[in-house]
């Protein structure tokens, strides 16, 4: 394959423009075919995936790498392949490894587990509502109510006290942000390493009883193993929820009738949260993938050290699947949305994900019927620029 | 309906259990898929299909079945 095959007009961007709608995945990421070509940064070719069966499709086959360590694996923005460590978290790790570290944590997100988390959660959202509320109108919904619930909710499951969470969330902040400059990620990533270190080794002492101490007692398990996992949990606990749940508010702001709908019927909230996590899709970069061996996708030879893209947020909207699915229909079967990924890698905290949205939005939608934006639309700040999409702040008032 | 599945595909999503839980458990240690029937009756068909449409391993396989007095 040859670079100079691709014009300017395939450059992938990052951040991309959205175009008219901040909801709509941006122009640039859609293409006519479900298999195309782009240039990366540096001008490596890349496969971008738009269609929904030729994603789960690379999602599901091993002969894809998760693993970022192998050479031809796509990196989104400079500087990031001189940040991978060679003790990365399951989530850049291919099976046997992966396996064997994500199982170690899956008995944590049991549905019956999460399930029995409701009520503490419930009393998590109540409170913080309580707290928003009583600063008065109006307030920046993303600071009050949307950052805590799942940072106050990661941070007990975890072990990790809530207290610090100004230095975990600026951290994580700018760790995702795709404008960091190199240096200032790195600089974060040793941070929050060294304070996970140093947290696992006080709770291996204590005998604490949250998932970090459980993985420091195991013994089974290196210093940088535990940390690197325990950060991706706090980071994929706090960032995701707190955007989706941020996002979400806004959507149904601008679709009051799909509001009513909610506040009419309650039980409609688990099926609307599907659809919102369809529309909104906040894993919008697209995941990335290295073919180890020559596969044939849709007609399109993919050889093997060649970099793919699948991009989740066109995935969720591919008509095939999802009749008028640039709409928002909070009472549209959505459970075969891709947001949470597919495959192996397929989010691991999910069911919690579920329960704190459910319960945020349900509670939010109740208490404050009268929510509404402080500002006009048009200049609300999207997160085009982090690889969590999602809104810096939400003005609200009530 | 004949339900079959597959611990070694299975990744602990819990989207089966959420999906049809007349069905589907997942195991107290790790997560990994119980099956509680294997012919449900048919008012469970359309919940079953979709379990194992989401399920992201694939680890659930349907196929007729043999039906009494079919």
């Amino acid at each position: 394959m040859n670079t100079t095959d691709l014009n300017a007009a395939d450059l992938l961007t990052i951040p991309a423009d959205r175009g008219g709608c901040p909801f709509d995945p941006p122009p640039s990421y859609r293409k006519d075919t479900s298999v195309s070509q782009v240039s990366l940064w540096d001008g490596t070719p890349c496969w971008l995936l738009n269609g929904y069966r030729e994603v789960r499709a690379v999602l599901t086959d091993s002969r894809f790498s998760a693993d970022a360590r192998h050479p031809g694996f796509p990196m989104l923005i400079p500087g990031r392949r001189e940040l991978l460590t060679q003790k990365p978290s399951f989530l850049r790790l291919d099976d046997p490894e992966h396996s064997r570290l994500r199982k170690i944590l899956t008995g944590d997100f049991l549905i019956k587990r999460v399930e029995a988390m409701r009520p503490g959660i419930q009393r998590i959202v109540d409170d913080t509502l309580d707290a928003m509320l009583a600063k008065g109108s109006p307030a920046d919904l993303v600071a009050e109510f949307a950052l805590p619930i799942p940072s106050l909710v990661i941070c007990d499951l975890l072990g990790v006290p809530y207290e610090d969470h100004g230095f975990f969330q600026q951290r994580s902040q700018r760790l995702l942000d795709s404008t960091s400059p190199a240096g200032s990620v790195r600089q974060a990533v040793d941070e929050l390493t060294e304070y996970l270190t140093t947290l696992a080794a006080k709770s291996t002492e204590e005998g604490g009883e949250g998932i970090l101490g459980r993985l420091a007692a195991r013994g089974d398990l290196s210093a940088e193993e535990i940390a690197s996992n325990a950060l991706l949990l706090l980071i994929a606990g706090h960032e995701t929820t707190a955007n989706m749940t941020s996002l979400s508010t806004v959507a149904l702001l601008q679709n009051p009738e799909q509001a009513d709908r909610l506040r009419a019927d309650p039980s409609l909230i688990r099926g609307a949260v599907e659809e919102l996590l369809r529309y909104l899709t906040i894993v919008h970069a697209g995941l990335p993938r290295v073919a180890l061996e020559d596969v044939e996708l849709d007609g399109v030879l993919i050889r093997a050290g060649e970099g793919v893209l699948c991009m989740l947020s066109t995935a969720n909207r591919d008509e095939e699947l999802f009749a008028a699915g640039s709409e928002l229909d909070v009472e549209r079967d959505a459970r075969r949305h891709l947001a949470f990924g597919f495959g192996v890698h397929q989010c691991l905290g999910q069911p919690l994900a579920r329960a704190e949205l459910q319960i945020a939005l349900e509670t939010l939608l109740r208490r404050l019927p009268q929510l509404r934006l402080a500002v006009p639309f048009e200049e609300l700040k999207f997160r085009t620029e982090a690889f969590v999409y999602g809104l810096r702040e939400l003005p609200v008032a009530w | 309906m004949h339900v079959t599945v597959d611990q070694n595909r299975c990744c602990s999503s819990g989207q089966c259990v959420l999906t049809a839980p007349a069905v589907f458990d997942q195991s107290e240690e790790d997560g990994l898929v119980l099956l509680l029937q294997d012919r449900p009756a048919e008012a469970l068909h359309s919940e079953v299909r979709t379990a194992a449409a989401i399920c992201p391993g694939g680890a659930i396989s349907l196929s007729a079945g043999q039906e009494v007095g079919a």
